[in-house]
């Protein structure tokens, strides 16, 4: 049984009127790389602030290794913090931004040489420790202050949003080291993003947030392939949603009547316990098989027929956007394998999928114009 | 991916430059350096009439300087403590300077940091007291601090000047101090905290070196009035001189050369600290531009 390193309980954090954080409960196990993620504005940030310190929370409490830290500064908690600005010391260079941690705890002058080689190797930075932090590029700052926290060996590494100013290209490239750097030190890290790619690379397990509250939690498959609310399933890339009522349930199958009529199969077992009659059926854009028409459909798929209105081409895939049956707009993902005639806009097509990649989530109350944006 | 099309080769004429512009100088390129330099010369005329007529000799019995040229000696320079009043008064001046400029700089950075770091009741009133006090007359706290000494019993003289002279340099090294804490980023103290640094090694380790040019800055301006301070010194000195006091009272029977001698070292302290700082921040900047390495992929 892993340890429990992080242990929020029922932790509130207000600011004035605001609550930025609602009643949040959450483990997180030893040497697990847990990712936080969620739009600006719905607590993830503060809840990582109140792990390492930096906020106090209004009610609940916070414990580290079993023992209640909740009233302890910053500096008195064996957690250290990547910033999001990486806040590196401008008058130190590097080297001395390095061992400023063990300097604060009195380590012996030969150990933090050793340690602070070590790790900047272990990131990629030997024989930078004479440069100043100005006269480094992003990714390089970047790397300074994950070694800076890392070469401390805390007990939790909390990272918020460490990769937010780099290009592209080059945060690609860190989500791989991140990850490789995690197992390689075997601590627990805590991943703040809005990303939702970035945190389903990296993560062991994962905390949709919203609204101060967590609306998910789990591993990234388990996410991803059964969203719990509309909002995960909006929020973890694009899914397709279409209003229904639920029907029959028949020999571990579960008949949704969809409002145009149609009806759409999904195993009994895939139903969220708590769903009342209205619901919405979802469907991952990459699950689905997009055919013409006329062409008869595999036996027992789930489908539904459309216009294809838009045709994008991005080398690896064709991605189409289709009117769907009740006005709604259906995408589809289809892996270009270069075979077969690519549909045009203005066909009608059907699109099908297998009834175990159905999803059922409740219909939530309308989502705020921000977080559609995200 | 985008189609590459080849260039022409260009015929062997087009390789032939274009004939040169002359070069457009007008005479209003003229204008703005002539004037910077009209402006510089107007604030070194000056200080260069005193540096000069520190090497002037005089005849007179009683040495004093005069704007005849006489001849150059550096008379003035071996003798330059022989003036009976003058050296006590300019050590005094020193001593008071430097006393002024460690109290104001310890609590001007305190109140620095109290009004960028904190809100509270009365920061507001605090900030605008700061400005009040610079643009104060000088004569109106001069009168009025010899008014509430007297008031309060307390005889002038070291103490009450040392006391003007913090009071009117507070404000100056707040409001420096002020200025350079309010581009620091408090994230940095939060890093520290992150990493084990209690409240005091922050501080020391990274809020003061940071701070610490402002903090400089302050303390020269406070040193730079303190030094040359007339108006206020004058009301509440008693019967001790500083050195502004001692030369005003001997312009009216002659100045000695010394006091030209004594002015001119204060002066090069001056333009020492200046160059200093010229060289240091110069070594920063070329720090700082050297191009860093490509980052290595991996």
């Amino acid at each position: 049984m892993p340890e429990v390193d992080v242990r929020l309980e029922r932790v509130t954090k207000e600011f004035g009127d605001t609550v930025a954080v609602d009643d949040l409960s959450v483990d997180i196990t030893e040497g697990e790389f847990f990712s936080m993620l969620g739009p600006s504005g719905c607590g993830k940030t503060t809840t990582l602030r109140m792990i390492g310190g930096f906020e106090d929370p209004t009610y609940g409490t916070v414990y580290l290794g079993g023992r209640d830290v909740t009233d302890d500064p910053p500096y008195r908690r064996d957690v250290n913090t990547v910033f999001q600005s990486y806040a590196l010391f401008p008058h130190l260079n590097v080297f001395d931004n390095v061992a400023f941690g063990l300097r604060r705890k009195k380590v012996g002058k030969e150990e933090i040489q050793r340690r602070v080689q070590e790790v900047m190797h272990l990131v990629d930075l030997r024989g930078f420790g004479e440069r100043k932090p100005g006269q480094m590029s992003g990714g390089q700052q970047q790397r300074v202050a994950l070694a800076r926290a890392l070469v401390n060996s805390p007990k939790v590494l909390l990272l918020d949003e460490p990769l937010g100013a780099l290009d592209l290209k080059l945060r690609k490239q860190m989500q791989l080291e991140l990850k490789r750097i995690q197992q390689e030190v075997g601590i627990t890290f805590i991943y703040v993003t809005h990303d939702q790619e970035e945190a389903m690379t990296m993560s062991d397990r994962l905390a949709v947030m919203r609204r101060g509250r967590i609306e998910q939690l789990g591993e990234p498959e388990e996410v991803y392939d059964n969203p719990a609310t509309e909002f995960v399933a909006g929020f973890l890339g694009a899914s397709n949603l279409l209003d229904g009522e639920i029907g029959s349930h028949q020999d571990g199958i579960t008949t949704i009547k969809l409002s145009t009529g149609s009806t759409v199969l999904v195993p009994s077992d895939r139903m969220p316990p708590d769903v009342e009659t209205q619901v919405k059926v979802g469907v991952r854009p990459e699950k689905i098989t997009i055919r013409n028409d006329s062409e008869d459909l595999p036996a027992g798929y789930n489908s539904v027929s459309g216009l294809l209105r838009v045709a994008t081409y991005i080398g690896v895939s064709h991605q189409y956007k289709i009117d769907g049956p009740g006005g709604t707009e259906l995408t589809v993902y289809v892996q270009n394998l270069g075979a077969v005639t690519p549909p045009a806009p203005g066909e009608k097509v059907s699109l099908a999928w297998r009834p175990e990649h159905t999803f059922v989530v409740k219909p939530s109350a309308s989502l705020s114009e921000e977080e559609e944006e995200e | 991916m985008s189609t590459v099309t080849e260039a022409p080769v260009a015929p062997a004429a087009a390789t032939e430059r274009p004939p040169a512009r002359g070069t457009r100088r007008r005479w209003t390129y003229f204008v703005l350096p002539i004037y910077s330099a009209g402006v510089v010369l107007y604030l070194l005329i000056p200080i260069a009439v005193m540096i000069l007529y520190s090497f002037n000799q005089s005849r007179s019995h009683l040495p004093q300087v005069t704007f005849n040229w006489q001849g150059f000696t550096t008379q003035w320079y071996k003798e330059w403590n022989q003036v009976p009043g003058l050296t006590p008064a300019f050590f005094l001046s020193l001593r008071l300077g430097i006393s002024a400029t460690l109290i104001s700089t310890v609590i001007g950075t305190l109140l620095a940091l109290a009004l960028v770091r904190y809100r509270f009741v009365g920061k507001g009133v605090g900030e605008q007291v700061l400005f009040l006090n610079i643009a104060a007359p000088e004569i109106v706290l001069g009168s009025s601090l010899l008014g509430f000494f007297i008031t309060i019993n307390l005889s002038t003289g070291f103490v009450t000047l040392l006391i003007s002279h913090v009071m009117f340099s507070v404000a100056y090294v707040a409001i420096t101090v002020r200025a350079r804490l309010s581009v620091f980023d408090p994230m940095l103290e939060q890093a520290a905290q992150d990493l084990g640094a209690t409240p005091w090694a922050t501080f020391r380790k990274v809020t003061l070196p940071l701070i610490a040019p402002g903090i400089m800055a302050g303390a020269l301006m406070a040193f730079a009035l303190s030094i040359d301070d007339f108006v206020t010194s004058n009301f509440v000195s008693g019967n001790v001189l500083t050195f502004p006091l001692w030369v005003y009272g001997a312009v009216k029977v002659g100045i000695p050369p010394q006091v030209f001698v004594l002015g001119t070292f204060i002066f090069s302290v001056g333009v020492l600290i200046a160059i200093m700082t010229l060289v240091n921040q110069g070594r920063r900047a070329r720090q700082l531009a050297k191009p860093a390495k490509p980052a290595r992929a991996g």
